[in-house]
This record gives C-alpha cells, structure tokens and sequence, in this order.
C-alpha cells in the first residue's frame, strides 16, 4: 500500500484518486482484487474452450458442429439405450412368463401395467379415451361389463384379433340384424319389443309383455331367453345397468331398428406381443377383470 | 488532463490490487486459547462424527449422521427424515440464519472469528506453515528471499501437509454421505467409485485452494455475510475496537521515560502483526475485521510489559468508544436490546414448529389420491366404484402388516386390484419403504354429490393407525 500514499488521496472517503478529475469531481479508485481479474480470463478461456469442443456458432444451416460431436439429441439416445437396457431384464422374464405368473409376481406385475399403460395412451385411448372411460358405442374398461369375456386370454384374443375385422379369420364377429330397417318386424313389434327391454332392464317381471314372445323369437337365440347375453356372440346383457349405446327407449329403439355393430382393429400385426400382453394386463387391471 | 501536480497520474494507477501476503505472527492470550478451543472442537466433530454409531436395528444403517441421497433418507442420531420431510431442513437453515444473527446483535462478529470454517481451516493451515517455516519474521524473510534448498524443502513439506490435509477434509465430507467404515475400507482396496473421487478430488483442491491461498480474501471480497452484517450492527453491538483517546498520540516509548504528551499505544504494531486479515485495528472498525481478537491478546501482553493497564484494544462498543473519545459520560454495555427479543422470538417459533413437528412425527403415514380419469364407474349391477391409490409409508425398521377400512359410506366394499391375492385387511409393507396399492370402493349410491369419506389404517399388531379424508364421487360435477 506505501506506493499510493505519496498520491492523491480523497479526504472524505480516504481513498486514492484515479487522477481524473473533471470539473472538480474527482474518480476515486478502488482497485479489484487481481485473482478476480485471473478467475475472470480464466473463464475466458473456458468459453473459447467450450466454443470450440461444443456446438456453439450459428452458421447457415445450424450450428457449429464442435469437436466433441455432442448433441443432445444423441444425449437422449443414450439415455433411451440406458432405459431399454434396463427394460430388458423384465422383458425376458416377462417373455417366459404365462399369464397367471405375471399376474401372481409384484415385479412382473407392476412391468406389465407401466408398458400398458403407455401402449393404452398411444393407441387404444383415441376410441376408449385415455382413463378407459369409452364413450357412446366404445366401450367403458374399467366397468365388469364385457361382450367378449373378461378374462386376461379373453381380453388378449380380443386384442390379438379385433373385433369384426373382415379379413382376420380368428376375429370376434357377430351381427345383429337390422329387424326394423330390412323390414324383420314391424314398427309396431319393434315397439312391443323395445318396452319388453325397457322393462327387462328395469329388473320388472315383463313375461306378461306382449314383447315378451317377439323376444324369444328374435333376439333369445343371441341374448338369452333371460336377456342376460351370450358372450360367444358378444351379444350384451340386457338386465344390467351398462348400455354400451345408451340406455334410454329412444337410443334402444335404434339399436333394435338398425342394429349395432362395433368394429375394434386387429392388433396382432401392429404391436409387438409383448405389448399385446402388457396392454391385456393393463386392461384387466383397470377394475373389471375376471 | 490536469497539470495540478496533486493530482495522480493516471498512467501509474493501480486498477487491481496485489494479493498483500500475510505472515500473523504467533501470540498467546485468552482469545487465542478460545480460538485454539473452538478450532479443536470444530475439527473434532466434523472429522470424527461420521464414525459414531448409532443402532437402529437390523434394517437401518448404524451410523449416527448419514445422508443416504440414493435410498432418500437422512439420518441424525434418533431422528430419521424422509425426503418429504425436507422442510426440516428449510427450518435447520432459517434457525441457523436467525441464531447467526442473534449472536452477531450480542457478540458482534463471534461466528467469523471463532467458527467459520473459513476461518477454523485458515488457522490449521497458518499453523501448519509455523511450526514448518518458523514464525512471522522467519517466514516473511524466507518467503522473499532467494531460492535456496531449505526453502524448496519447506514450501514443499508445508504444501504437502496441507494437501493431506485438504484430502482429509474432502474425505470426511465424503463420509456424511456414505457409511464411513466400508467407504474407509474400500478406500485401501482402492475400490471407490469415480463419483466419490470426483468430489473428494474438488473439495481437495478448493479446501487447499481456500485454506492455502484465498484466506482473508474470501473473507473480504466473497463472503455475502461479511458484507451483509452491517445490517446486523448497530452502535451497541460488541466489535473490536481501539481506545483512540487513550492511545493517541500513539508514539515509541523507552523504558522508564516520561509519558507525557503521548497516549499509551508504543505503536510497536503488534496488533497489526497478529492479524489474521493483515488489517490494523487502530484505524477503527472496519469491514475486514473478523473480531478474533488476536489483537487484543497481543496488546494486553505489551501493555504487561510496560506496565500499563489491559484494554487498549478491546471488545466494546461503538458507543462507548465514542463517548470516551467525546469525553462524555460512559453508558453501561446494553447487550440485550428490543432486537434480541425479536431473535429470541423468531428462534422461538421455528425451534418449536421445528420440534412440534418432531414430536408428533408419526412412524406411519398414509397418503390416498382419488383417481381423476375415470372420476367414477358404473358397475353392471348398478353400483357406483371409485378407484383410489394408496401409499402407506411404513416408517419403522420392521415389516408390518396393514388393516385398510372405509367409514362414511353405506354398504361400501373394499376390492384390491394387484399381483397376487390381495386382501385389504391383510396389507404388507415391508420395512422403511412405502408400498402402493390399488384400492377400489364401491357401494350402491344414487348419483349424488361428492360424499365425504375417510379411510382408516391400523396396524393389525400395535393398534398404530392413521387416517384420511376423501371423495366418493357418484355423478359427473357440473
């Protein structure tokens, strides 16, 4: 410090002057410490490092490449490998464990339900919606209601094939006809019949109906003489409180009038039968599963 | 520019200052001993306290103070913490914050003199470079004399001694976070992953780096808290001060001459010596100052020597220093004032939350979350069901087995959705971890409101339970 003493010292502060002064008013000089000045080039130099090991300028048509070759891109390659690798564990286990040891083993288990639920949300939600909910015509997973049966091998042959695809042999298929449209009844037996459903579902003793004849003629033979449905036909139950095409007279007569027929895609070709079977899994576990 | 010759040349300024080299000399006195106290007890307990055992039974580990970042538990003696209890730590930081100031308001700058890492590893370092150079004269001189093989020795010796040093330091940070005996084990087999190496490699060299070279300076240019305490001070705070009015006109004295018109400093700058931050104290308080009190130590034991009283640098207050150099009358020391209380009551309430929450920490929890996609679903029998998951945190160290009822809801039925048989009175969780499980209700309702429910766990052995409130949703919100 005893260099500065012989200068200009500013009397209120007592710190040195630069020497520039203008109009009287003096700069006074409080020097930095000169390791920040060395931290400071330091990093200096760190950013010309980095410059040139990481991809950094923009240039027509991105960036500088860097010498590294990093990107993040390749960044999320790696850590996607890392995840499969981990995966692949599970999956070989998973591969050659039959349907009961999966749903018996907590680890296989909770493996299964993680991947269906992500293949679920990819391609089964844009119909079912993405909590299994269905809507109007698709059906809701998560009830204990079930056309094809309910079963985890129910549930992936279901997946496997479809239902009514026309050219998977192994599909699910039925058809309901249209008794109203092709002429089958008459306006007014279709009306008889429908009150006759209305009344079936409503849990009322509707043998006295006179519906109750045009039932066993037409409809028992796929619904049952109770109504309570056939799965072989996936011919739904008509005593319970699910309606996949609404409940009310209205949307019955319709039913009746045109008849219904969902179609649901063959996933057979267009999903690996891992995923199948985590998506059987995944579906059985959402509260209905037999 | 100026030809005014008391102007400077800017040409022969200074716009960064030199590191000034500090060589503080050896001195004894009751602040040094205190120093050498704290520093001894600091040191022991932060190398020492990652060895101290502690059982917690057979499924815990046994060491008394563990941060287990890859299993989410930290460990303090009885107390154990989870990570959704981190705002304990929120309120170790705030207490600390607040005791910090406390003390400062009382006692001035006790934690930067005395306890401050910074300060503790400064100390260790300077007397590692005196007892292997020599003291202050010994090594100013060797330090800008020639380059000759003594000094090569010594510079090297006390380098390498600080490097050990610095790597034990590191090491021991190591340890908070990993069992120490195995960690010190697998160091001999030289078997430590490269993460463990990594961070004992910087705390290595940033402990060499602060403690070696950096010292006073962190103090003056990096610490926040150095600069942030003058919010803390007022005119009653205890600092370190000088008497000017009895010292000045401070002048050399020979022994036995008469003292008239001079002030009792002999200014032999053995306070300015001793410093640690190469500051002198004379000049009043001033930032730099950490208030160890070496200085004091060293002018009690010159005025000893000349046979004056003690206290010519001493620990006071701005006020009373004042008054004296004003030669008005001397207020008494006011060391408890209104803000104390207010730090007393800030510790206060977050220490008790703090221990309130300690207390009543219980060793299960349960935490239910109603699903949200689908908010209900119709069964084919007409009934509604709601889905739930279920966490129960089993915070002991043992197995236990899980009773799960519903109350507020009519005819409702409890269905366990998972691998396996599950029986929901019947829940296993193993010990210190959480399981999860799926939980479906459903009982026969009429689309309604959202009806109150609450669930209630026991714990089928010790009765222990806990509860919680939720929905059963039966009808889409409007």
């Amino acid at each position: 410090m005893s260099e500065y003493k012989k200068k200009d010292i500013d009397e209120i502060s007592g710190v040195e002057t630069t020497g520039h002064e203008w109009d009287g008013l003096k700069e006074l000089n409080n020097p930095l410490p000169r390791w920040w000045v060395w931290v400071f080039l330091v990093t200096c130099i760190w950013s010309l490092w980095y410059f040139v090991v990481y991809p950094a300028w923009p240039v027509a048509g991105g960036a500088t490449k860097g010498t590294s070759g990093y990107t993040q891109f390749k960044e999320l390659a790696a850590s996607q490998a890392e995840i499969i690798a981990r995966q692949q564990v599970y999956i070989e286990k998973f591969e050659q464990a039959d349907f009961d040891k999966v749903l018996n083993d907590p680890a296989l288990y909770s493996f299964a339900t993680a991947g269906g639920a992500a293949a679920f949300k990819d391609n089964c939600a844009t119909c079912h919606g993405s909590g299994a909910e269905g809507s109007q015509g698709y059906p809701n997973l998560n009830d204990d209601d079930w056309l094809w049966g309910g079963k985890v091998e129910d549930i992936y042959t279901t997946l496997q094939h479809g239902i009514r695809v026309h050219n998977d042999y192994d599909t699910r298929t039925s058809q309901m006809p249209a008794f109203g449209k092709e002429g089958l009844l008459k306006t007014e037996q279709i009306n008889d019949v429908v009150d006759y459903v209305v009344a079936l579902k409503g849990g009322h003793d509707a043998a006295s109906l006179q519906g109750y004849d045009i039932f066993q003629q037409n409809c028992a033979s796929c619904h049952g003489a109770d109504g309570k449905g056939l799965r072989e036909f996936g011919a739904p139950n008509l005593t319970d409180a699910i309606w996949l095409y609404g409940g009310k007279r209205a949307d019955i007569y319709q039913s009746v009038f045109y008849s219904r027929a969902g179609m649901m895609p063959a996933w057979k070709n267009r999903l690996d039968e891992n995923t199948i079977r985590q998506l059987a899994i995944y579906v059985h576990q959402l509260g209905g599963g037999e | 520019m100026s030809e005014d010759s008391t102007n400077n040349n800017p040409d022969d300024i200074q716009l960064f200052a030199k590191q000034e080299r500090i060589y503080p000399k050896r001195v004894s006195g009751i602040y040094r001993n205190l120093k050498w106290i704290a520093m001894i007890i600091c040191l022991a307990i932060y190398y020492l306290v990652p060895f101290i055992r502690w059982d917690r039974g057979p499924n815990a580990p046994d060491q008394a103070v563990l941060i287990d970042l890859e299993r989410g538990r930290a460990y303090w003696f009885w107390i154990e913490i989870w990570p959704q209890e981190i705002y304990i730590l929120t309120g170790i930081l705030i207490l600390a914050a607040i005791l910090l100031f406390f003390v400062t308001s009382l006692f001035g700058r006790v934690w930067c003199g005395y306890l401050c890492f910074q300060t503790v590893w400064t100390d260790l370092f300077i007397w590692v470079e005196r007892i292997v150079q020599g003291d202050r004269n010994k090594r100013k001189k060797m330090r800008e004399g020639p380059w000759t093989k003594e000094k090569v020795i010594k510079l090297g010796i006390t380098h390498a001694i600080w490097l050990v040093i610095a790597w034990c330091t590191a090491g021991s940070f190591v340890l908070y976070f990993n069992d120490a005996p195995t960690l010190v084990r697998s160091f001999f087999n030289f078997d430590v992953s490269p993460v463990v190496l990594g961070f004992i490699g910087s705390l290595t060299f940033m402990t060499y780096l602060m403690a070696g070279f950096a010292r006073e300076q962190v103090c003056t240019y990096m610490c926040p808290y150095a600069r942030f305490q003058s919010a803390m001070f007022d005119q009653d705070t205890l600092i370190i001060g000088y008497d000017e009015k009895r010292g000045e006109p401070r002048g050399k004295h020979k022994k036995g001459a008469d003292w008239t018109g001079l002030g009792d400093c002999i200014d032999c700058t053995a306070c300015v010596q001793v410093c640690p931050m190469g500051i002198d104290i004379r000049e009043g308080l001033q930032m730099e100052c950490i208030a160890c009190g070496l200085c004091i130590d060293a002018c009690d034991d010159i005025m000893d020597k000349v046979g004056l009283p003690r206290g010519l640098i001493r620990y006071d207050t701005e006020r009373r220093l004042e008054e004296k150099n004003h030669d008005l009358k001397i207020s008494p020391f006011r060391i408890l004032r209104p803000r104390s209380f207010y730090y007393m009551a800030i510790i206060a309430i977050v220490g008790g939350i703090m221990l309130y929450s300690l207390l009543t920490r219980s060793e299960l929890d349960m935490n239910i979350l109603h699903d949200r996609n689908p908010l209900f679903v119709q069964l084919s029998n007409g009934d509604i069901r709601n889905g739930y998951d279920l966490k129960i945190l089993n915070k002991t160290h043992s197995d236990h087995i899980y009773a799960l009822q519903v109350h507020g809801l009519d005819g409702a039925v409890i269905e366990m959705v998972g691998a396996g048989d599950l029986d929901e009175l019947v829940l296993g969780v193993a010990a210190d971890s959480v399981g999860q499980f799926k939980v479906f209700v459903h009982a026969p309702v009429e689309p309604q409101e959202p009806i109150e429910i609450e669930f209630v766990l026991q714990e089928t052995q010790t009765g222990i339970s806990d509860r919680y409130k939720s929905m059963f949703i039966s009808e889409r919100p409007h």
